[in-house]
Formats: structure tokens, C-alpha cells, sequence
């Protein structure tokens, strides 16, 4: 679907220029996307590098499983086909973790061992497992406590109460999470799984 | 306060691993290898997601749109936009929320408003695409669906949210 969605966007996207708008700036925008990516992948890559350091670390001393072993409580019958004490779960607690705190560039990290790890469970490797559904849900509902991008930007413009956006934040993204997992829970009952 | 959260985890990883006898250095540079491969799967994620975004984004069709829709709707331009394009693009709402701030202020009400989108959600679409990407799955099956019916409810909620307590 994502792969539909893609195709759809650069049809529509190209043919809209055409007809109205400006196809100079159509070129620019074609090339400029592998630079931008190349400026992004170097943005990303050395904190990729730092917090993967920093994570072995915690793998090796054994606090990110005695971290994670305290949500993977509540996460287990979230993600009943993972195993006990499969190393997944501790880095879908860490992404969790990483995201509460609004840590997001330490997140991605985590989000992508957490994915190669459930495609270690997957029965088939073309397709998405229920779990990693259900972990896409949770995380692209973006649960966060502090969102910390917001409170930079609004102490950059001078806000007399950056943090004010704090609980409304927190409660939207409460209900859509809850409503993601539930919705989540209802399409997978209906594929049987 | 939230300047100390990144240096206290990364002290108190550390420290742990010095009270387990952990070999630090060695540890670091072997999770830190592997940032190599990842870097080189997400790049095509990335440049795909990039390229096929920014051509429909920068295309003026989404604004057309707006501007169609703005006489029934009694919010600004900025942040219906920024509501539509949430899951598209973060860095297109990034930009979005700073005219907003400009515009009617940081403490107004729309930027109290689109505050509040911009942390209550992520973006999905990117999120996808680099997960599901970089483990090669192809049929993502109802995934798209059920984070995009979330983003619309987080946004739903932000609305109403937004209206009790700060309007």
C-alpha cells in the first residue's frame, strides 16, 4: 500500500506541474531530493553510530533487558507471537522509551533493531507480521511525554510557557495510541491471528 | 530539566556497565559497526520516500486544495495544512508551525493548536517506509491504514483538546 501511495504521488505530483504549476521548479525539486537525502543520511548516520555504541553497552550490562523486563509486562499481550525474553521486545521497550522522552533520533535506531529482530520471527519474509504492525501503530502514533522539538522551538520564539503544550500533547497522543491499538487488535481479529 | 535526560542515560548506562565489568570500548565499537549497513539500507528508503514526498508536496496541489476548502473552514490556512500534512512530511510541518508562530504569535491559540498536532503524531508515512523498508517487506499489509485512522483521531483530538483548554 505504502508502495501504491509512493507511485500515486509522483503521477499526480508531475502531472499537477505540468497542467499548473512550475516545471522549472519541478526539475529542482527531482534532483534536489537526492541531496537532501544524502544531507539527511548524514545527519542520522553518525547518531545511528553513537547510540548503537551506547546500546551494546547497555546490551552487554544487562540493564536494557532488566529495563525493558519491567514494560514488557504491560507489552507482552500486545505482542503474544514474540517469545519471553526474545530480544525484540527489548528494543521495542527502548524505541518506547526513547520516544517518551521525546529522544527521537535515539528511537530510529532502536525502531529499525526492533524490526530486523521481528523479521527474525516472521514466518514470511515478504510480508508484515502482526506484531510489527502493532509496533508500527504504537510508534507512528507517536507516544511521547516531552515533546522536546516543540519546547526548543517555542523557547527559540520567546514563548512565556514553552511546556504549555505538554499535557494537551499528551492526551491526544494518549487517546490516538489507544485508539491505534484497538483498531489494531480488530484488524488482525479479523485475519485470524 | 530535559537537558539533563540524554547525558544522565548515557551516565548511568556507562556506570552500569562498569559495575557488570562490561568491556566498554569493545562494546561500543561493535553496536557501532552495525550503524554502517543500517545507514546504507535506510539511504534508498530515504531517497525514495524524499523524491516521490517533495514532487507531490511542492506540486501546489495540497495548497489548491486548502484554498478551496478555506471559505467552510474557520481555521487559518497554516494549520488545515499543516493538520493534512502531518503524516506526509515532517519537515513541511516543521516549516509550517514556524509561520504560524510568526504569523499569529508563539502563545495564540493556533500555535497552542498546532503545537500540539505536531507532537501528538509522527510521521507515518516516512516511519513506514524506513521500517518496513529496511527489512525488506514489501506488503505491509493494514498497517498504513490503522496509523493513518490514528493520525486522524490524534489530530481530532488535538482540535478538541486544544478548544477546552485553551480557547
Amino acid at each position: 500500500m505504502v508502495s501504491k501511495i509512493w507511485g500515486y504521488f509522483i503521477v499526480i505530483g508531475i502531472v499537477y506541474s505540468f497542467i499548473f504549476g512550475d516545471v522549472i521548479a519541478l526539475n529542482e525539486t527531482i534532483l534536489n531530493s537526492t541531496k537532501t537525502s544524502l544531507e539527511l543520511i548524514l545527519q542520522i548516520f553518525p547518531v545511528i553510530a553513537l547510540w548503537l555504541g551506547i546500546a551494546e553497552i547497555a546490551t552487554q550490562s544487562g540493564i536494557l533487558s532488566k529495563l525493558s523486563n519491567s514494560l514488557s509486562r504491560i507489552l507482552h499481550p500486545l505482542f503474544p507471537e514474540i517469545p519471553k525474553n526474545h530480544i525484540s521486545l527489548n528494543y521495542i521497550a527502548s524505541n518506547i522509551i526513547a520516544n517518551l522522552f521525546g529522544l527521537g533520533n535515539a528511537a530510529t535506531p532502536f525502531g529499525l533493531k526492533a524490526m530486523s529482530s521481528l523479521q527474525e520471527l516472521n514466518k514470511d519474509k515478504t510480508r508484515a507480521s502482526r506484531s510489527m504492525i502493532t509496533f508500527t501503530s504504537i510508534n507512528t502514533s507517536g507516544v511521547t511525554i516531552v515533546p522536546t522539538t516543540i519546547i526548543a522551538l517555542r523557547i527559540l520564539y520567546k514563548s512565556n510557557s514553552p511546556t504549555i503544550t505538554v499535557i494537551s500533547t499528551l492526551i491526544s497522543t494518549l487517546i490516538a495510541t489507544v485508539f491505534a491499538l484497538i483498531i489494531d487488535r480488530l484488524i488482525a481479529g479479523r485475519y485470524h491471528e | 530539566m530535559s537537558d539533563y535526560v540524554l547525558p544522565l542515560i548515557v551516565l548511568i548506562i556507562v556506570f552500569y556497565g562498569i559495575i557488570k565489568k562490561v568491556d566498554l570500548y569493545d562494546a561500543f565499537i561493535k553496536g557501532s559497526k552495525e550503524s554502517f549497513k543500517m545507514s546504507f539500507t535506510i539511504f534508498p528508503n530515504l531517497l525514495a520516500m524524499l523524491l516521490s514526498v517533495n514532487i507531490f508536496v511542492n506540486s501546489g496541489l495540497l495548497e489548491d486544495m486548502v484554498n478551496f476548502l478555506l471559505p467552510f473552514l474557520k481555521v487559518p490556512i497554516e494549520v488545515i495544512s499543516l493538520m493534512i500534512m502531518r503524516p506526509i512530511s515532517g519537515n513541511a510541518t516543521l516549516a509550517l508551525l514556524n509561520t504560524i508562530y510568526t504569523k499569529y504569535g508563539v502563545d495564540s491559540f493556533y500555535s497552542l493548536l498546532g503545537s500540539t498536532i505536531q507532537g501528538c503524531t509522527d510521521t507515518t508515512l516516512y516511519v513506514l517506509a524506513l521500517y518496513y523498508g529496511s527489512v525488506g517487506i514489501k506488503n505491509t499489509r493494514y498497517a498504513l491504514r490503522v496509523s493513518l485512522l490514528a493520525d486522524i483521531v490524534g489530530i481530532v483530538s488535538s482540535l478538541i483538546i486544544c478548544y477546552l483548554l485553551f480557547f
